[in-house]
């Protein structure tokens, strides 16, 4: 199976991922590669074979609900980008 | 004994002159931080360091000493990758999204070696995001092998153990999604351990592949890794996977009889891929267990192939997943340029994120994609399965599993640059280990041209201390875990 170069810009955008157009053609080139390896998979027999989806699957713990965490916005916000008054700055998505 | 000489010791030595009060923990720390600045422009073995902070670390454990009673373990310098956050230090996961990301918190793992008196030496340079086999995917530069600076030192966690073997530090963090932790101790010649899933705490470590990652650790000898198994094992609710079991304490297992324990080896990884020199070091240490009398019984991998294939769906999968935090927004690398919203998150992350992890993004997002889902990602989970099957069928006829970490020695620096891809089919005989959340662990067992080759042992889920116990049989009786490389220049030997 290969990839087209479209396919890789597809799921670029999928993946929120700026690509410079010379990385494309060598994504497309590993993703193919990635892709034929993955596609030996298709020729093993899994009928009803459950899915697994972690090992520790029969195990997982829940937590009490309730607050345990203090309130430290000032420094969780120290690592940000760009804050303000408490806020997390983005450029305006709402006209 | 001179500092210089107690610094090449194991962390059971070191602690033991520590409890004698013939050393402070500030002497230690400084000693190794001579040492790493001597060496750090050839090997490149730490991100960062912080000669200010760690003394400060190294005087709060001179302080806790000064208190009784205290842990044995009381500072006790300690390299820690740069995945687990740390406050106050900066934590790049060798990659230039968090370039400048200083933590806000301790991951379970800090804690609970600072609850111990342990003190952090620096931040140990590391594959981005751990995605990688050899440390070349790192912002921060390549690490060498101190064995032979023209080579890798394996990946992800190559600093880690570069560290440990160059003499930098007793001990050092890792974390083992695919091999991260017993490949790259088995190119360095040192030793390293992959719990159990589930076993040690994720909080605060930063997610490649959620259902794969698990921290564990490197240090010279089987002896010291159950010190330290015992420091960061446990329940911690803040991780949801975490298991609470009472299980004895790993060192309280060391020196039983591995008489009659049953050694299974899989056919299948003696083939073709196993390089001979490789294949002959790790025959050797089976022979060893033989003798120390392990009974040795064949065992049959069916699904061995598959692993590879599934491993590069699945993990890519989650990262995709887990790496979708890093936007620009409320941590980590913001683009300069940007008209929108969308924009933001876009140029932030081309920006950010290096090839490999930007490779495992785009195969992950295809493979989660509509209409792929079931073919690939569905497909990935039910041979993960049949893989972790395979163990299971394996452990009715054996007790521990040995076979080789990787199918050769470390390779030289840049050879797979021009296909990245051909690096994965290298990780074949740690990746099953990972996809069936078992506990494994790397010893040094000999040398291929002048190269450290590992053995790899695998147990049952939560037999730990059984493999600890058989690795610290067979370092009892065979020296290779002691050998050292040449001191670098400028390292004081």
């Amino acid at each position: 199976m290969s990839f087209s170069d479209e396919d890789v810009r597809r799921v670029a955008r999928l993946s929120r991922l700026a690509l410079a157009p010379e990385e494309v053609s060598g994504f497309r080139q590993d993703l193919s590669k990635i892709l034929d390896l993955a596609a030996k998979l298709q020729a093993i027999d899994t009928k009803n074979i459950e899915p697994l989806a972690h090992p520790g699957a029969t195990a997982v713990f829940l937590r009490p609900d309730v607050v345990t965490e203090s309130n430290r916005r000032e420094a969780f916000q120290s690592v940000a980008p760009q804050v303000e008054r408490g806020l997390y700055l983005v450029p305006r998505v709402v006209e | 004994m001179s500092i210089s000489e107690l610094l090449n010791k194991d962390l059971t030595e070191i602690s033991g002159a520590l409890v004698r009060r013939e050393v402070s923990a500030m002497d230690l720390a400084q000693g190794y931080l001579d040492r790493i600045d001597a060496v750090q422009a050839n090997l490149n073995a730490f991100i960062t360091l912080d000669h200010e902070l760690t003394r400060k670390e190294a005087a709060m454990a001179d302080a806790l000493r000064a208190k009784e009673p205290t842990s044995p373990l009381a500072g006790i310098p300690i390299a820690q990758k740069d995945i687990f956050c740390a406050e106050g230090w900066l934590t790049t996961a060798g990659s230039r999204m968090l370039e400048n990301f200083v933590a806000p918190y301790d991951a379970h793992v800090v804690e609970q070696l600072k609850k111990q008196g342990f003190v952090t030496l620096g931040r140990a340079n590391m594959d981005e995001f751990a995605m990688g086999s050899s440390n070349e995917n790192s912002y921060f530069g390549a690490v060498k092998n101190p064995w032979d600076l023209t080579r890798v030192p394996g990946g992800s966690s190559g600093g880690s153990a570069a560290a440990v073997a160059a003499g930098l530090a007793p001990a050092a963090t890792g974390t083992d999604t695919g091999g991260s932790i017993r490949q790259p101790a088995a190119w360095c010649g040192i030793s390293g351990i992959k719990p159990t899933y589930g076993r040690v705490s994720r909080y605060g470590m930063i997610a490649y592949a959620s259902s794969l990652d698990q921290a564990g650790m490197f240090a010279r000898t089987a002896r010291d890794l159950a010190l330290l198994m015992d420091v960061i094992a446990g329940h911690d609710p803040r991780d949801a996977t975490s298991v609470d079991r009472q299980d004895a304490p790993c060192v309280s297992v060391l020196g039983q009889d591995i008489k009659g324990l049953r050694v299974g080896v899989p056919q299948q990884w003696f083939g073709a891929g196993l390089s001979a020199g490789v294949s002959a070091v790790v025959q050797a240490s089976i022979q060893e267990l033989s003798k120390l009398g392990c009974e040795i019984v064949e065992i049959d991998f069916t699904m061995s192939e598959q692993a590879i294939p599934a491993y590069y769906v699945i993990a890519p999968a989650e990262a995709s997943s887990n790496l979708s935090r890093f936007d620009g927004v409320r941590f980590g690398h913001r683009a300069e340029q940007y008209k929108d919203l969308t924009e933001l998150y876009e140029r932030s992350r081309g920006e950010g994120f290096g090839p490999e992890v930007k490779r495992r993004i785009l195969m992950g997002s295809y493979v989660l994609s509509h209409g792929y889902y079931d073919a690939y990602y569905l497909q990935a989970q039910r041979v993960r399965r049949l893989i972790a099957n395979d163990f299971e069928r394996a452990f009715e006829r054996c007790d521990v599993i040995a076979g080789p970490v990787a199918p050769t020695t470390a390779f030289p620096l840049g050879s797979f640059g021009a296909d990245p891809v051909q690096m994965y089919l290298a990780d074949l005989y740690t990746i099953p280990v990972n996809l069936a959340g078992l506990p494994a662990l790397s010893i040094p067992a000999g040398f291929d041209a002048g190269m450290p080759v590992g053995l790899q042992l695998i147990g049952p889920w939560w037999q730990e201390a059984r493999l600890l116990n058989m690795a610290h049989a067979y370092q009892q009786h065979t020296d290779w875990h002691t050998k050292r490389p040449e001191p670098l220049s400028g390292a004081a030997s």
